[in-house]
C-alpha cells in the first residue's frame, strides 16, 4: 500500500515537472534556444506571487491572475530586448547569456529576499484530501496535476490548432520565408517566450505552494524540467507529461527505497533513457 | 507606351563583399511576362530576391507602380503586392499543405485567391489539404509554393526557377496554370532554366550574364543564336 | 611557453609576441620564486588566482575551441577534490601523490559520462553536464567514509604527509598549483597549435563542417573531454588540498567552479589563448575590490558577462587585438586556417 501510495504520489509530482519542462521544450522547438535561467525564473514567478499576495491580500492561486500577466509581460521584453540579440548560428551566446541571467536573478532574489526558505499558503485546499481505494490523495496535488494537464492541453491546441502556433512553426522552420509571409521573428520570438513564461508563473506558483523554496532552488526546477523533456522525446509535449510522470515516479520510488536515492534515481532513469532511447520514449512522430 | 509597372534602374546587389548584380536596369510593363534566363549563378535569384526585399538595394533601384521601394524589408514589399516563388520551393515542412498556404495568405491582402480558389487551380492540393507538406512530389510541392505566394494575392509574381527538377508531365500542368495565375494580376517574373519554354510563355526576355544584362528583347525579335551568346557569353 | 615549437616560432613569432615571451619567462621565474618574497597571504592568493586560470583554461578549451559549452565542470573538481581524500584517507597515499591519480580517474570516469552527454546536442549537452554534476555530488554525499553530506577533513597525520614543518607544505602545495597551471597553459597553447587543435577550431567555427566529419570530429571532441575532464580533476583535488576541508555541496558547487570560471574566460575573451589570463586578472581585482558586496557582486559579474557576450563577443583580449593588433601567443590564426 505504501508503494502504490508512493507511486500516485509520484504521479501527481510529475505533473509539476511536467509544467517545469513545457515552457522550456516551447521556446526551444520555436526558437532553438535553450534558457538555462529557467529555473531561475520560475523561483522568480514564485517569489512575485508571494509579493503579490502580501500586497494585494489575494489567495495563492488567486494570485495567478496577477503572476501569469506580469511574466509574459517580462518574457515578451526579455525576448526583444535582450534574448533575440543573441540569436545565430552560434549557440555560445544564447547559453552564456542565459546563464548570467540566471546568475543575476539568483543573486537579485538573495539580495532582496534573502536566503530564508519560503512557501506560499493555500489554506484550507492545502490539507484536504480524499480516499480513494484506500490510498490518500491530496486534493492540491490533484488540482495540480489535472492543471498541468490542462496547460499542456492548451499549449499542444495553441500550437497546433491555432494561427499563432502555425506562425511558432512557421517560423521554427523557416525564419527567413516566414518573415517573407509577414511573420517578423523577432515578434513571434517574444510571444513565445511571453506564452512560455505564463507557464513558467503556473509553475512557480505550484512550486511554491507544494514545497518550499529559495532564491536557490532554480538550477534543480531547470534540471527537472530538462529531463521530463528528455525522457519523453523532444518537441511532443505529451511526452513530457509522460516524461514528468515517469521522473516523478522513479524520485517517489527512489525515496521510498532511501530518502537519500530520491534525486539520483530520477537523474537514472535520465540517463538510462539517454544511453538506451536517446531520442526519448516518445519521440515526436512526423507530422 | 505605358508607364512600366515595375522598373528597375542600375540595380547593384551584394553579398557581403562580392558583388553579384552590376547596374541591373529591367523594366515590366502592365500584363507583361518576363522571362529572366541566364547561367547558374548569373544572379537571376540575386535580382528576385532583391525585388522581394529579401537582400538590400537602394531605395531609387526599384520602383513598383511609381513608388520606389528598393530595400524595403520582404513583408513590407509582399504587402505592396509583390510575391516571391522562392527557388527550392521552401515549403514549412512541419505545417501542413493548408497550413503553409494559410501562412501565405496571413496578411491579410484581399483579392481573388482563397483556399478555395487556390484548389480549384490545383486540385491535388485541396485532396491533401490535411497533409505534412513533406508528404507531397517535387511536383506538388512547387504547386504549394504557388499557391502559398497567391495566397497573398499579389498584383506581380517573382517565380524562380519554377519547373526545377520536375517531371516534364508535371511542368506542363503548371506551365498550363500559368496564365491563369497571371492574367488577374499586373505581370510577372519568371527565372526558367528551359529557354525554348521560357520564350513560349515569356512577352520578353532579359538574359544575365556575371551580373549584367546581356541581352533584351521580344521573344519574336531574338534569335538562337544570339540569345545562346548572351547566355554563354561566346 | 616553454611548450612552443621551434617550427611555430619560425612561422609566427612577431616583435611583440618574443616580448611577450620575454615577459612570461621573467614572469614565471618572479613566481616560481614567489616563496622568497611573497608572503603566506599572498602565496595563498596567488595559489588561488592559478587555480581559477587552470579552469578557466580548460574551460576555454571545451567551450571557446571544441564548442562544447559545459556548465557542468563542477562535476570534475568535485571528483578531483574527493579522489584526494579518498586515497589520502582510506587508502594512505601521500596527498600530492593523489593529483595525478586523481588526473586518471577523472579522465577515466568523463569517457562514459562523455558517451552519455555528447549524444544531447548543442545546447541541451550544456544541461546534461549540469546533470552528471548533480550525479556526482548525490552519489558523493551517499559515500559515508568520507562523511556523506556533511563532508570531511584532511586529518593532521595525513596533512604532514606533505611535509613536516608548515612552511614547507605552504610551499609545496604553492608550487604544485604553480606547476599545474603552467602544465596547463603550455599544454593548452601546444594542442591548439598542432594540427588537430587547428581542425578544432573549425570545428567550432562551422557546424556544417562538423556534420560532414562526423566520426571524427567526435573523437577530436571526445579527446577534449577526457582531457580537460582529468586536469580539471586535478586542479580540484590541488584546490581541496589547499582548503583540507571537503563536503558535497562545496565541492561540487556550480558557482565557485563554473560560474566564476565561464565569467572569467568570457570578460577576458573566449576562443582566445590570453583570454583567461585577461580575465583572471580582472576577476581577483574586482573581486578584491567588491567582494564586500557580496551577492550584487555576483549580480555585477553576470551582467558585464552577458555586456561583454553581446558587444564584444571575443572579450577584453579580443577588444584590445583588435584595436591594437597584438598577439601574444599567436595560435589565433586558427580562424584563417581550412581544415585540411
Ligand atoms: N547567399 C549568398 N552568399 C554569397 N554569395 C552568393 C549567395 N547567393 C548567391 N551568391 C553568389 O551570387 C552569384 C549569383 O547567384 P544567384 O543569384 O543565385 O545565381 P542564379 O540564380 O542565376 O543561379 C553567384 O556567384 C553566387 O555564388
Ligand atoms: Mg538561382
Amino acid at each position: 500500500m505504501q508503494w502504490i501510495n508512493a507511486i500516485v504520489q509520484g504521479v501527481l509530482v510529475g505533473g509539476l515537472y511536467a509544467l517545469f519542462a513545457a515552457g522550456l521544450s516551447l521556446i526551444f522547438g520555436v526558437m532553438r534556444l535553450v534558457n538555462i535561467a529557467h529555473g531561475d525564473l520560475i523561483v522568480l514567478a514564485a517569489f512575485l506571487a508571494l509579493v503579490v499576495m502580501q500586497t494585494l491580500g489575494l489567495g495563492a492561486l488567486e494570485s495567478l491572475v496577477v503572476v501569469i500577466p506580469l511574466m509574459a509581460l517580462l518574457g515578451y521584453v526579455l525576448q526583444r530586448g535582450l534574448l533575440n540579440l543573441t540569436l545565430g548560428s552560434d549557440i555560445l551566446p544564447p547559453l552564456l547569456v542565459t546563464f548570467g541571467l540566471s546568475v543575476i536573478i539568483q543573486n537579485g532574489l538573495l539580495q532582496v529576499f534573502t536566503a530564508d526558505s519560503r512557501r506560499l499558503n493555500a489554506g484550507a485546499l492545502e490539507v484536504a484530501t480524499f480516499n480513494l481505494a484506500g490510498i490518500d490523495i491530496g486534493v492540491l496535488p490533484l488540482v495540480m496535476f489535472l492543471a498541468a494537464v490542462a496547460v499542456i492541453g492548451v499549449l499542444q491546441f495553441i500550437f497546433y490548432r491555432t494561427a499563432l502556433g502555425r506562425a511558432f512553426r512557421a517560423t521554427s522552420d523557416d525564419a527567413d520565408v516566414a518573415r517573407m509571409m509577414g511573420l517578423d521573428n523577432r515578434h513571434i520570438f517574444g510571444l513565445a517566450m511571453a506564452l512560455s513564461l505564463a507557464v513558467v508563473a503556473i509553475a512557480g506558483v505550484f512550486l511554491a505552494v507544494r514545497t518550499n523554496f529559495d532564491p536557490a532552488s532554480g538550477p534543480a526546477r531547470l534540471i527537472f524540467g530538462f529531463e521530463a523533456v528528455i525522457i519523453g522525446g523532444l518537441g511532443n509535449l505529451w511526452g513530457t507529461l509522460a516524461g514528468g510522470v515517469i521522473l516523478g515516479v522513479t524520485q517517489a520510488i527512489g525515496a521510498q527505497i532511501n530518502p537519500g536515492w530520491q534525486l539520483l534515481a530520477g537523474h537514472l532513469v535520465f540517463l538510462l533513457v539517454l544511453a538506451f532511447r536517446p531520442t526519448g520514449l516518445f519521440p515526436r512522430i512526423a507530422g | 507606351m505605358p508607364e512600366p509597372i515595375l522598373a528597375v534602374t542600375e540595380l547593384d546587389a551584394f553579398y557581403g563583399d562580392f558583388q553579384a548584380l552590376f547596374a541591373v536596369s529591367v523594366a515590366v510593363e502592365p500584363g507583361e511576362v518576363l522571362a529572366m534566363i541566364g547561367a547558374n549563378g548569373a544572379g537571376k535569384s540575386t535580382f528576385l530576391k532583391a525585388v522581394a526585399g529579401v537582400i538590400p538595394a537602394k531605395r531609387e533601384a526599384i520602383r513598383f507602380r511609381g513608388e520606389s521601394i528598393g530595400g524595403l524589408s520582404a513583408d513590407r514589399i509582399l504587402k505592396r503586392g509583390i510575391a516571391l516563388v522562392p527557388e527550392g520551393r521552401r515549403l514549412f515542412p512541419s505545417l501542413s499543405v493548408e497550413e503553409n498556404l494559410m501562412i501565405g495568405g496571413q496578411l491579410g491582402r484581399k483579392g481573388r485567391w482563397s483556399l478555395e480558389t487556390v484548389y480549384a487551380l490545383f486540385p491535388v492540393l485541396g485532396e491533401r489539404r490535411n497533409q505534412a507538406s513533406t508528404s507531397l512530389s517535387g511536383g506538388q510541392q512547387q504547386m504549394c509554393a504557388i499557391g502559398r505566394a497567391l495566397m497573398a494575392n499579389p498584383d506581380f509574381i517573382l517565380f524562380d526557377e519554377i519547373s526545377l527538377g520536375l517531371a516534364p508531365v508535371i511542368i506542363k500542368d503548371i506551365y498550363a496554370a500559368l496564365p491563369g495565375i497571371v492574367a488577374g494580376g499586373a505581370g510577372a517574373v519568371i527565372v526558367e532554366q528551359d529557354i525554348t519554354r521560357a520564350l513560349s510563355v515569356a512577352t520578353r526576355v532579359v538574359c544575365l550574364q556575371e551580373g549584367r544584362v546581356s541581352l533584351q528583347g521580344r521573344p519574336a525579335d531574338l534569335d538562337r543564336a544570339a540569345i545562346s551568346a548572351a547566355y554563354f557569353g561566346t | 611557453m616553454s611548450a612552443v615549437t621551434p617550427d611555430w616560432r619560425v612561422e609566427r613569432a612577431t616583435a611583440t609576441s618574443r616580448l611577450a615571451a620575454v615577459v612570461a619567462i621573467v614572469a614565471l621565474i618572479a613566481l616560481a620564486a614567489a616563496p622568497a618574497w611573497a608572503g603566506r597571504a599572498d602565496m595563498r592568493l596567488l595559489s588561488e588566482i592559478f587555480t581559477y586560470l587552470a579552469l578557466a583554461c580548460l574551460w576555454n578549451l571545451l567551450a571557446g575551441f571544441a564548442g562544447l559549452v559545459s556548465v557542468g565542470q563542477q562535476a570534475y573538481v568535485g571528483f578531483g577534490g574527493y579522489m584526494l581524500f579518498a586515497f589520502a584517507i582510506l587508502l594512505g597515499v601521500n596527498p600530492l601523490l593523489t593529483i595525478p591519480i586523481a588526473g586518471i580517474l577523472g579522465a577515466l570516469i568523463a569517457v562514459p559520462v562523455a558517451v552519455l552527454i555528447f549524444r544531447l546536442s548543442g545546447a541541451y549537452f550544456a544541461i546534461g553536464t549540469w546533470v552528471m554534476a548533480e550525479v556526482f555530488r548525490l552519489v558523493f554525499a551517499q559515500v559515508s567514509a568520507l562523511g556523506g553530506g556533511s563532508g570531511t577533513s584532511l586529518p593532521v597525520a595525513v596533512v604532514k604527509d606533505i611535509a613536516e614543518g608548515r612552511d614547507m607544505r605552504e610551499w609545496i602545495v604553492y608550487w604544485a598549483a604553480f606547476l599545474l597551471v603552467v602544465v596547463v597553459l603550455g599544454g593548452t597553447y601546444w594542442l591548439l597549435s598542432t594540427r588537430r587543435g587547428l581542425a578544432l577550431a573549425a570545428i567550432r567555427d562551422s557546424e556544417v563542417a562538423s556534420e560532414s566529419l562526423g566520426v571524427r570530429i567526435w573523437r577530436t571532441k571526445l579527446m577534449i573531454y577526457v582531457v580537460s575532464a582529468g586536469a580539471t580533476a586535478m586542479v580540484g583535488a590541488l584546490i581541496f588540498l589547499q582548503k583540507l576541508r571537503i563536503s558535497p555541496d562545496a565541492a561540487f558547487n556550480v558557482n565557485d567552479w563554473t560560474a566564476y570560471v565561464i565569467f572569467i574566460t568570457v570578460i577576458g575573451g573566449i576562443g582566445t589563448i590570453e583570454g583567461p589570463i585577461v580575465g583572471v586578472i580582472v576577476f581577483f581585482l574586482l573581486r578584491e575590490t567588491l567582494a564586500d558586496l557580496g551577492s550584487i557582486y555576483l549580480m555585477i559579474l553576470g551582467l558585464v558577462a552577458i555586456v561583454v557576450m553581446l558587444k564584444a563577443p571575443r572579450g577584453l583580449w579580443g577588444f584590445v587585438q583588435d584595436r591594437f593588433g597584438i598577439e601574444l601567443f599567436p595560435v589565433r590564426r586558427r580562424i584563417r586556417y581550412p581544415l585540411d
